[in-house]
């Protein structure tokens, strides 16, 4: 009995590892090679366009209506202490340092991550990616290279759009509806907002975020089993794995950046 | 979709991003200090330096002048010591001028009070590297309490 499940256990570790080895070996494959800008950068376009530009929507609605109640709860808190002023720096710093880079990592996982491993593990399934293999063409060079490039590039964009989108909400919401003084709001943003820790430190963050994301999606898609079921498994598995991975790892870098 | 949109489309996601970054880093952070760059170290040997921190303004009658570089404690005498980074624009204050650590507020953050001293022929500069003589240390309110406590039991 007790044998049985220690082999589960290890049968387990040894399929996560193995899984891990090859979105190592798949991602390196992709990105190791002599750079051909004049056949790679259409593809990169092409990939920009489907996974930042289209996401653009959906980050300008929620970085507005989270800037939006962000002032507003924090509207509610500040005004019993009397320290209006104050709204400004607490919509800023959390935009810039948590929301910004986090929830636009779970935004672009659930809007792009999943087509990405929809669009491999399809393309698995139809065999096409074999099909280009048939005729000379590396599909790790083709296929996942672009995207991986659009999605490390996309998501820090995306993250400043979001933040700055929802410090404007914050605005409206903070100046226009509840009454706090207009040169306050940005006076003390600007007395509490540092350069170096905060927007550089919440850039750094998108970017190790948008790492994750695309490799998980891009990996899940590449390493999908071939069938309809194995498809809707794959992109379920992506939202799940890198939304918890964006979580876990927003703890570490949050501890290492801010904590000491 | 032909291929023209789709660069024009990509141009104004990336011109869009880099007006959001413009908007964060020239609107939102204070790069007024980081901006200038020059700037000369002082330094200054406290008694207790209470909640001063580390990026903590130095003001010159309310004026920002500089921050807080860093604080250590001088393992000969066990008092804390703050080396201050001050704008290099203003570079002349006297050997007779003092620091005090102050509170914005009741409950404001504490910060570096700058008060330039006099000047006569006998007063040289202070340069980088330099320490403020005078110093005041930070108020704390468990010994202010203390104090007063002691004061009226001994009437």
């Amino acid at each position: 009995m007790i044998v049985d499940k220690l082999q589960q256990l290890g049968q387990k570790s040894i399929a996560k590892i193995q899984g891990m080895g090859r979105a190592t070996i798949m991602l390196f494959g992709a990105l190791i090679a002599w750079p051909t800008p004049r056949k790679s950068f259409p593809l990169l376009l092409k990939q920009l366009y489907v996974v930042g530009v289209l996401s653009l929507l959906i980050i300008l609605v929620s970085g507005l209506f989270i800037g939006m109640v962000l002032a507003l709860q924090g509207y509610t808190v500040l005004s019993k202490f009397g320290a209006e002023q104050m709204l400004g720096p607490l919509v800023a710093l959390s935009l810039l340092r948590e929301l910004g880079p986090v929830v636009t990592a779970l935004l672009f996982a659930g809007r792009a991550g999943s087509a990405l491993t929809a669009e491999i593990g399809l393309m698995k399934a139809t065999e096409q990616l074999s099909g280009m293999e048939m005729m000379a063409v590396d599909p790790l060079r083709r296929i996942i290279a672009p995207r991986f490039w659009a999605g490390v590039i996309s998501m820090p964009l995306l993250a400043m759009i979001f933040t700055a989108v929802g410090i404007l909400g914050g605005h409206l919401v903070g100046v226009d509806w509840l009454g706090v003084d207009s040169g306050g709001y940005w006076s003390a943003m600007q007395a509490n907002v540092d350069f170096q820790q905060d927007i550089m430190n919440g850039v750094i963050k998108s970017a190790v975020f948008a790492l994750i994301v695309t490799w998980i999606a891009l990996h899940k898609g590449f390493d999908a089993v071939p069938t309809s079921e194995g498809i809707s498994q794959a992109t379920t598995q992506t939202v799940v794995t890198s939304s918890l991975a964006v979580l876990g790892f927003d703890f570490i870098l949050t501890a290492v950046m801010f904590g000491g | 979709m032909t291929s023209r949109k789709i660069e024009v489309l990509v141009g104004l996601f990336v011109a869009l991003a880099i007006a959001a970054f413009m908007l964060l880093s020239l609107k939102v952070a204070n790069s007024g200090m980081a901006g200038t760059g020059q700037t000369y170290m002082l330094y200054a040997k406290f008694e207790n330096i209470g909640g001063l921190k580390v990026r903590s303004p130095i003001k010159v009658g309310g004026v920002v002048v500089g921050r807080v570089r860093s604080i250590n404690l001088d393992t000969e005498e066990y008092s804390p010591v703050v080396a201050m980074e001050i704008d290099s624009q203003y570079n002349n204050f006297p050997e007779t001028s003092s620091v005090a650590i102050l509170t914005s507020g009741l409950l404001g953050e504490q910060y570096l009070g700058l008060q330039p001293g006099f000047v006569d022929e006998t007063v040289s500069i202070l340069k980088s590297g330099d320490y403020v003589e005078d110093t005041k240390s930070a108020i704390v309110l468990e010994e202010l309490i203390g104090q007063f406590l002691f004061n009226r039991g001994s009437n």
